[in-house]
């Protein structure tokens, strides 16, 4: 199985504790990523997260299980198993915040998230790009090593 | 996803999860097409390994190898290379967004209460 990891951060004007109750607090957390968050933010913890489409009005839910809970710097779950599936280690991704105290009360937040398999591979657009257009494709490239890390040389 | 296109998908992964193997289709990408014993010596690894490489990036579909006389020519596959790309950058795009929230969400809660600080 591959082992793809994205990283991305941003540094926020907020100490970690302040940080660290946005990312963990379920209330908090209906407001930057699900609708809903119904689970216990302790180790192994199973719930649900509830992400309604606004195109469609529909409601989408999906199984999350906690997994380190490590205040006020670590805190990662699964997500993303297949519909009926509980996420653990194989069928979905991980998703892990790292906090690190910076000077001036400024926290770094940085997320990583790993088991990528599963992602869906859109179709659209594909033949528009089967010509050849080797410009584009250092691009293209370019943004792929950006995201995974290229290496060296 | 474990109808068809979820397999393909894995073999796709697996085929761009390797930094070896990103290096060869980065060296495709910049240098058109190459043979194999061409690539050699641009890799820190035997031409078995890049032969082996090869075959794993062929068969995600990420290479594609035709025959010019009595050489084997390799060269990227922009649409699979794309599609990979793409999915990982609306990954990456979606992180931000949630980044950007929680960034917007804890320096609003932290200017509301600020804690007193021997910094300020």
């Amino acid at each position: 199985m591959a082992d793809l990891t994205i990283t991305r951060e941003i540094v926020i004007e907020a100490p970690v504790e302040v940080v660290w109750r946005t990312i963990t607090e379920p209330d908090q957390i209906a407001l930057w990523f699900a609708d809903r968050v119904d689970v216990d933010i302790r180790p192994g913890a199973a719930g649900t997260l509830v992400f309604e489409d606004k195109a469609t009005a529909e409601a989408v839910s999906a199984a999350v299980v906690v997994d380190a809970v490590e205040p006020p710097h670590r805190f990662s779950f699964r997500w993303g198993a297949p519909e009926g599936e509980t996420p653990v280690p194989g069928n979905s991704a991980l998703a892990e915040f790292t906090l690190i105290a910076e000077a001036g009360d400024r926290t770094r937040l940085r997320v990583s998230e790993t088991g990528l398999d599963g992602l869906p591979w859109p179709d659209e657009e594909k033949a528009r790009y089967a010509e050849d257009h080797r410009d584009g494709w250092r691009i293209h490239f370019g943004r792929l090593g950006a995201l995974l890390g290229s290496p060296a040389g | 996803m474990t109808d068809a296109a979820g397999i393909a998908d894995d073999v796709l992964w697996a085929a761009i999860a390797d930094p070896s193997r990103r290096r060869l289709l980065d060296l495709l990408v910049q240098g058109g097409e190459a043979t194999a014993s061409g690539l050699a010596p641009e890799v820190p690894f035997t031409r078995q390994a890049v032969t082996k490489h090869l075959a794993v990036l062929e068969q995600a579909g990420l290479v594609s190898r035709h025959k010019v006389g009595r050489e084997v020519l390799f060269r990227v596959d922009p649409g699979r290379l794309d599609e990979a790309t793409r999915a990982l950058a609306q990954v990456a795009q979606r992180w931000d967004r949630r980044l950007a929230a929680i960034k917007r969400l804890a320096e609003a809660t932290h200017r509301a209460a600020p804690r007193p600080s021997a910094t300020s």
